[in-house]
């Protein structure tokens, strides 16, 4: 017989409704503002390997109709599928390039960032919104982002990444409108990178 | 039997519990005034979920038309069944809304508009442009420079602006994702040869970010310059066509134009009759079956403020009132 503490799930959103709203808000503000931090301040008390603001983009974003690629160390994480299971209930996919939305838990394991769905030219909006968990944020960081949403130019950084992190971020927009959304999730922050975001490494 | 409580219930039902979602929502709004019989902002959860993915895609891809899962919405199609959706999906209890038609805050549409947001979200609503975290549009966009914070929010009620040219779905994808856009430059040629300058005034084609052509919804040309760089975030909503789209803040929205005829906005020889504004999009007013007419600011809460700070136009200053 199972212990009740095995199949004890950590609970969602203390309120559904507004604390979803409140998280999208913030995703959206992120997305119209690439590089730009935003903090979460209702994230759920995720199980592990997930940081609360990756399981608030999860809660806000995901249900039936979005099919999720979990990396390497969430599959492994019973735990977590099954959080995502009851609270999300979306499907799991094994290929990369079939999710509409990715959990990458170890940025420096996770395949490139082509190996995701593209999308395509009739219909740019089908590629997988990548949600990557970093320990930090930086926007004194060595990046230097233009485009849509920001006014100049914006500095950022995230870690840890791949040395060839940022290399593929750039073909990522490159192949505009094709492409990939990065999120990043903290604990308490997300940041976003659409593909519409050129950049250059000062 | 099936007693077992719900698992997030963070307040009691409504005792009129008319609801057709989970139940969850309505029992987790708390908003002062909102009607208890509905979810928080009318649309079930799983519905916003649909457009807030919707929406993060439309800013990713600035201009690029979002397919999206439109519901049927309490008003009829041409009522801003897209823009209330888009809205819906977005507002939250702290938003302070601001609902316009045609630039009036007071007009049949944006009465019924506010009017609903109020009843299912119990958000406070204004007519300051400034004051507004969220302003809901129907065809024109603020006279007053938005911020940052803001969102604006259009009715949008043909999203393609390739439709009136290629009328196939099929087609307009096509030619989107070629950004073969040559049938639009020879449809503001035509206007060229047939009347000697761009006769097209409203829904005038725009290029966003170098990219996708788009269609700014039926706002008057004068408005395309605001849409330039605008510090505040534009999401289009149209819900009998179920697309979605965007523009991010900061984003180079190009009016198409030849270089012999350069894109310009309509002037009017008058002033605003009201608060003698030069800088505004007029109105013209019938006043009599006699010929009588006069231009005032379409925007009313611009022509308010102007106004309220002792600016007078000639027929205020001859003490007629509108």
């Amino acid at each position: 017989m199972t212990a009740i503490k095995d199949i004890a799930l950590k609970p969602g959103f203390d309120d559904l409704v507004m604390d979803s709203q409140r998280s999208f808000r913030a995703l959206l503000g992120a997305m119209a503002r690439p590089g730009n931090p935003v903090t979460l301040d209702c994230a759920p008390d995720a199980p592990e390997p997930m940081l609360p603001a990756a399981g608030a983009a999860c809660l806000t974003l995901l249900d039936l109709d979005t099919p999720l690629w979990l990396g390497a160390q969430a599959r492994e994480s019973e735990a977590l599928r099954r959080y995502l299971a009851f609270h999300c209930g979306c499907p799991l996919v094994e290929q990369p390039a079939e999710a509409a939305f990715a959990l990458v838990v170890d940025p420096l394991t996770m395949p490139p960032l082509s190996a995701f769905g593209q999308g395509t030219a009739e219909y740019p909006d089908r590629s997988t919104t990548v949600i990557i968990q970093v320990r930090a944020l930086h926007v004194e960081g060595q990046a230097l982002l233009r485009g849509p949403g920001i006014a100049n130019s914006q500095r950022f950084d995230a870690t840890p990444l791949s040395l060839d992190f940022w290399d593929q971020v750039r073909a990522n927009h490159e192949t505009f409108p094709l492409g990939v959304d990065l999120l990043f999730a903290t604990a308490d922050r997300v940041a976003a990178l659409p593909r519409s975001t050129s950049l250059e490494i000062v | 039997m099936n007693e077992t409580a719900p698992i997030r219930r963070t307040s009691a039902l409504p005792e009129s519990g008319d609801l057709h979602s989970d139940g969850v929502g309505a029992t987790a709004s708390d908003a002062t005034a909102a009607d208890g019989a509905y979810n928080f902002a009318f649309l079930d959860e799983q519905t916003k979920r649909m457009i807030r993915r919707a929406l993060l895609k439309a800013v990713a891809i600035p201009g690029y038309q979002v397919p999206f899962a439109s519901r049927e919405m309490p008003m009829p199609y041409g009522w801003g069944t897209g823009g209330v959706q888009v809205t819906a999906a977005i507002i939250g209890p702290e938003d302070i809304l601001k609902v316009i038609d045609q630039g009036a805050d007071d007009t049949t549409n944006a009465v019924s508009i506010r009017q609903f947001f109020v009843r299912t979200t119990g958000v406070e609503t204004t007519t300051e442009t400034g004051d507004a975290t969220i302003i809901q549009t129907r065809h024109r966009v603020p006279e007053q420079p938005l911020q940052e914070d803001q969102i604006l929010v259009y009715q949008v009620p043909i999203p393609e602006p390739l439709r009136f040219l290629e009328p196939r779905e099929t087609e307009t994808r096509t030619m989107h994702a070629l950004r073969d856009y040559g049938l639009m430059h020879v449809k503001l040629y035509e206007d060229i040869a047939k009347h000697g300058h761009i006769a097209t005034t409203y829904a005038y084609p725009v290029l966003v970010n170098g990219h996708y052509v788009m269609d700014p919804s039926p706002t008057p040309k004068f408005d395309n310059p605001k849409m330039h760089e605008m510090a505040a975030l534009q999401l289009f909503g149209a819900g009998r066509e179920k697309r979605i789209y965007a523009i991010p803040p900061h984003t180079k929205v190009k009016s198409l134009d030849f270089e012999d005829h350069p894109f310009e906005v309509q002037r009017w020889s008058s002033c605003c009759a009201l608060c003698g504004a030069t800088d505004s999009f007029l109105d013209e007013i019938v006043t009599d079956d006699r010929g009588g007419r006069m231009f005032v600011c379409s925007d009313t809460h611009y022509c308010e403020t102007r106004r309220a700070a002792g600016h007078v136009g000639l027929a205020a200053a001859q003490g007629a009132e509108p």
